[in-house]
């Protein structure tokens, strides 16, 4: 089976500042792996190539056994569209738009009716937790609800991979853990998650932990 | 391998995405669509207006009638008053295509008073005129109150009123005495207002042959009202003038009321293309509103596009999303404006009493300039927020 991710050499400069060099790292179907350094390590920058919204200045990034570097940015849009979910920090829900109308739109560039849109949008937001929250709005909601929301809308495609950037980074510890405890709940049912973090607690969680400084992976398992 | 080829948004759902941005900043859409508006608004309305004002005419004119000619003694080439021979009635009468004929004459010594009290130099601009006894039929004039002059009253002091002359002395109603030429006269009736024939409502009206007998009348017609066969006109209105005076047709003034009329109308369409013009300005400010609104939209909603980069969409997909949101914002005001533009029309058509028309193609050609003005403003920000890096997108707070 085609691992979900595969860097080869991987480097990223911006106008002559480099992110990122040599990077190597595969993902298997089903792992649950965090990606953690302080900031500017250069970890958002390997967030950015594995979730395709970047294209890396050389070597080699493979998603789902798809070369990035051959697809035009329409085949990359597909691409994250059916396999790919984003999680950030800041959540970035809809102000004024329903619960379920936020995670249906997971599915708005996926060709999904709306009718089946929605449908999926309640299974999801019962998968997290969330049935009894259909109809709130994101101010009506506590910053680990609407984090659970924003996983909702990411996983509501069955993406391969699920990316989350910094998913505890604005909460409390508590809805911190819940979380994170849904993240493996989520990989006990098999996506594959890479959770990005700076935070050493929430990496001491995961069963797989890769170290980036500076831009190199200084350690990995 | 999987094909990743981007699925297609449907319509429904271009729709839902680019109003969604619209209902998210209700205040700022009202106001962006209020410039267009007003602009779409001031347009429709001028056409509106100038269109019923037409019709109104139109209508008038239909049930008036654009064959009713008028002949009057113009003057010679020394600038000297001249007179219409006293048979030329009879001769545009016997013109072929001439159905009927009139006239009056001006009693220039006569003037009208209320009683004779009032001081000579009042007079009211109010022209005494002797008439023949089948003056309404052929002018189209009507008896508001009272009678019109007949065989019997004709040769007695009886005077009708028009519509204006009648307001002037205050006299309300039939049977009130009014001192006109140093004597007494009684009002027998009062016309209506005579639009073919406007210098009828301030004029006072007596029988010819009482002109002549009581009030030092000369005889001589001074206006002759001819109505000719509706395919006719033309013709007639070229014979008129050697008709009327033979030996010197060219001391004779012919013209047609009801192209006066038309022709005050063509006057106001200078006014009108001036105010369409103003209309166009505040429909390109208006444009000019929504581009702006379109381009702080992209601005603020950084996070949003890379969010929907990340959720799939394309790069055209979000052009789209922002060119529907520009289209349904000046769409918003265009119907909008349209709407005000045909109650400010109806409104006022009603208020002057005309029938109230808004053409079919000035509503579709606002609808359309709207469209494409929606197009245009927000092109730009769709570009520019369609080419926007996911990655820049996101890393906006």
């Amino acid at each position: 089976m085609t691992p979900v991710v595969e860097l080869r050499d991987v480097g990223r400069e911006y106008q002559g500042v480099v992110a990122l060099r040599d990077v190597s790292l595969t993902v298997e179907r089903g792992e649950l792996v965090g990606i953690v350094g302080p900031s500017g390590s250069g970890k958002s920058t390997m967030l950015n190539l594995i979730g395709t919204l970047d294209r890396p200045s050389h070597g080699e990034v493979r998603i789902d056994g798809h070369a990035v570097r051959e697809l035009s940015d329409r085949a990359l849009s597909a691409l994250r569209a059916n396999t790919i979910g984003f999680v950030f920090q800041q959540f970035h829900l809809a102000a004024g738009v329903s619960t379920v109308d936020n995670v249906a739109d997971g599915l708005l560039y996926t060709g999904v009716g709306l009718k089946r849109r929605r449908q999926r949008a309640v299974e999801a937001l019962e998968t997290v937790g969330l049935g009894h929250r259909l109809t709130h709005r994101p101010h009506e909601l506590s910053g680990g609800e609407r984090q659970r929301v924003a996983i909702a809308r990411a996983v509501v495609g069955r993406p391969a991979l699920l990316l989350a950037d910094e998913p505890t980074g604005n909460l409390d510890s508590t809805s911190g853990e819940g979380v994170l405890r849904l993240l493996r709940s989520l990989n006990d049912a098999g996506t594959t998650i890479l959770v990005i973090t700076h935070d050493q607690e929430v990496a001491a969680t995961l069963p797989r932990r890769v170290d980036v400084r500076d831009g190199r992976v200084v350690g990995d398992g | 391998m999987a094909d990743l080829r981007p699925a297609r948004l449907s319509p429904a759902d271009v729709l839902r995405v680019g109003g969604a941005g619209l209902r998210a900043r209700p205040t700022r859409v009202v106001l962006s669509a209020l410039g267009i508006a007003i602009g779409i608004a001031a347009m429709i309305s001028v056409v509106g207006i100038s269109t019923s004002s037409r019709e109104d005419l139109n209508r008038r004119l239909a049930a008036l009638g654009t064959n009713l000619l008028t002949v009057g003694p113009g003057q010679t080439l020394f600038g000297e008053q001249t007179h219409l021979p006293t048979e030329s009635v009879g001769m545009i009468g016997r013109m072929d295509p001439v159905t009927s004929t009139t006239a009056t004459g001006q009693v220039v010594d006569a003037k009208v008073y209320r009683n004779d009290h009032v001081p000579e130099t009042q007079s009211g601009g109010i022209g005494v005129l002797a008439t023949r006894t089948d003056l309404l039929d052929t002018v189209g004039a009507m008896v508001a109150k009272g009678v019109f002059l007949n065989e019997a009253t004709a040769r007695h002091p009886a005077v009708v009123l028009g519509h204006k002359a009648a307001e002037r002395l205050g006299v309300a109603a039939p049977n009130e005495p009014v001192h006109l030429g140093g004597e007494w006269f009684t009002v027998v009736g009062v016309l209506h207002p005579t639009p073919l024939a406007p210098e009828l409502d301030t004029a006072a009206l007596v029988g010819w042959p009482v002109a002549q007998q009581q009030l030092g009348f000369d005889g001589y017609p001074t206006t002759v009202y001819a109505r000719s066969r509706d395919d006719a006109v033309h013709s007639v209105q070229a014979n008129l003038a050697a008709t009327a005076n033979p030996e010197h047709p060219d001391e004779v003034e012919v013209s047609r009321p009801s192209d006066a009329l038309a022709a005050k109308q063509a006057t106001d369409e200078t006014l009108n293309a001036l105010l369409l013009g103003l209309g166009a300005v505040a429909l390109l400010v208006g444009g000019v509103g929504v581009a702006n609104t379109m381009v702080i939209s992209v601005l603020e909603r950084r996070a949003e596009i890379g969010l929907r980069r990340s959720l799939g969409a394309t790069q055209a997909q979000i052009r789209t999303q922002f060119l529907a949101e520009s289209l349904l914002l000046s769409a918003l005001g265009g119907a909008a404006g349209t709407l005000l533009g045909i109650l400010v029309t109806t409104s006022y058509a009603t208020y002057q009493d005309w029938p109230s028309v808004v053409p079919a193609w000035a509503t579709t050609g606002g609808i359309a300039a709207t469209m494409a003005i929606g197009a245009l403003a927000g092109l730009y920000p769709a570009i520019r927020a369609g080419r926007l890096s996911p990655t820049e997108a996101l890393a906006t707070p």
